[in-house]
């Protein structure tokens, strides 16, 4: 296993989130469940953070901001879709202003469903999201040897 | 001589220090945990994360920023490596100082506004602790008849007995050049009290690595100091630093779980206020003794 995976600090965004989402991310960091065990950490900067935890579906005002924050990131970074709003628009997929989930403005590499998605939830899918990292920061390992 | 042993000094504290510190910051991390009732990380988190950060893509707004963070990393080896050979305490407190210069030239090199905010912020933590550092020297010299940290070896008591005062006041400050909470404005590293990030906010990949390697070597650095208080007679005395400089480090962490951060006016203020009256009283003390 690679240092990439054993550090994976994350970013969390708000896009239009109902807060149920949001309450459950922060729950993830809480003693109950701890994630600083594997080394997570909440960074509140994009150029620290190695995964995107966006929650709420993208709309016509924060699609800006989804995309600025996603490419603020350095290489190798993934983002994890968390709750169904952020998956595909969930309940507010209609809504006159959503235009979807996240996937409409960045490349989404795991789904987290759920509403409110769980605490095991996004545990299981940034523990999926590193592996994907790991294969990432092979490439640019690769990338950075060939150069 | 003298110039040779430094040298000698600065090698073994540049390969040295990044150890001692990285074990620190990992003890730090998981002391922290245990407070908040939480396991915390594994104890070589620290060195999984600066090996993460330097395996990331090289981006940087200025260019320069890498550059002026090499600097402060060598001046930081420099200043260990005076104090840690047996050289001036008082030349260790100024290299030191340089280090911390080129930290905040890296900070307002990006020219983003989060991290000019936080380099003023660190400006103005080098003006609050550094009349301390300065009296805790003066008071040093006055105990131990030198600037040297060799000659404590030769004392017959350590200097504590007499600059009891001054001690406090550097335990004071101790707080602001370690960056802990409640003087860590201008990086901390717990998120949720942060605006972004303060002084590393444009900072990624090896440059912010280099940070958190220079903020290895400065705790050694730093606790050394604290010990240098309890050492006298022989090297056997130096168990006793050890224990004193563990003590220091874990109370810190009891003060960094326990208080939010202050406002810059309040730190400038006590800061000045601590150095005027331990450090002041100590010197008028060791005068008229
Ligand atoms: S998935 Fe449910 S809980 Fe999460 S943001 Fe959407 S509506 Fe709220």
């Amino acid at each position: 296993m690679g240092y990439a995976s054993k550090s994976p600090w994350v970013i969390h965004y708000d896009a239009s989130s109902c807060n149920g989402c949001d309450i459950e991310v922060l729950a993830a960091l809480c003693p109950g469940y701890d994630v600083e065990r594997f080394g997570i950490i909440n960074t509140g900067n994009p150029k620290h953070a190695d995964i995107f935890l966006v929650t709420g579906s993208v709309n016509e005002r924060n699609i800006s901001v989804v995309k600025q924050i996603y490419d603020q990131m350095v290489e190798p970074k993934v983002v994890v879709a968390c709750g169904i709003c952020a998956c595909t628009g969930g309940i507010f997929h209609d809504c006159y202003n959503v235009i979807g989930g996240v996937d409409k403005a960045i490349p989404v590499d795991v789904y987290a469903p759920g509403c409110a998605v769980r605490p095991e939830a996004i545990i299981d899918a940034v523990v999926q999201a590193l592996g994907i990292l790991e294969e990432k920061s092979k490439a640019l390992a690769e990338k950075k040897k060939g150069a | 001589m003298s110039f040779i042993t430094t040298l000698i000094g600065t090698v073994a504290f540049a390969v040295l220090a990044p150890i001692v510190g990285c074990l620190l910051a990992g003890l730090d991390r998981i002391i922290s945990a245990r407070m908040q009732g939480r396991v915390g990380p594994p104890l070589l988190q620290p060195y999984y994360d600066v090996r993460k950060l330097i395996a990331k893509d090289d981006v940087t707004v200025s260019g320069v920023d890498g550059v002026y963070m090499t600097a402060a990393l060598v001046f930081t080896a420099f200043a260990g490596g005076i104090f840690f050979s047996g050289g001036n305490l008082l030349m260790s407190a100024f290299v030191i100082t340089m280090a911390a210069l080129f930290f905040i030239m890296a900070a307002y090199s990006s020219r983003s506004p989060y991290s000019e905010l936080g380099a003023g912020r660190e400006t103005l933590q080098v003006m609050s602790y550094e009349p301390m550092v300065l009296l805790m020297a003066v008071c040093f010299y006055m105990a131990a008849g030198s600037f040297n940290v060799r000659d404590v070896f030769g004392l017959p008591a350590p200097v504590i007995f007499a600059t009891l005062p001054a001690f406090i006041g550097f335990l004071f400050i101790l707080t602001i050049k370690l960056r802990k909470s409640p003087f860590d404005l201008s990086t901390s590293h717990h998120a949720h009290q942060e605006l972004v990030r303060g002084t590393t906010t444009e900072m990624s990949g090896k440059t912010l690595a280099k940070v958190e390697v220079m903020h290895w070597c400065e705790n050694v650095l730093f606790l050394g100091w604290t010990a240098l208080f309890f050492l006298w007679g022989g090297p056997a005395s130096l168990v006793l630093g050890v224990v004193v400089a563990l003590a220091a480090w874990f109370f810190e962490i009891l003060i960094d779980n326990n208080f939010a951060r202050v406002k810059w006016q309040f730190m400038l203020r006590s800061a000045w206020v601590m150095a005027l009256v331990c450090g002041g009283i100590n010197i008028v003390v060791l005068m008229v003794a």
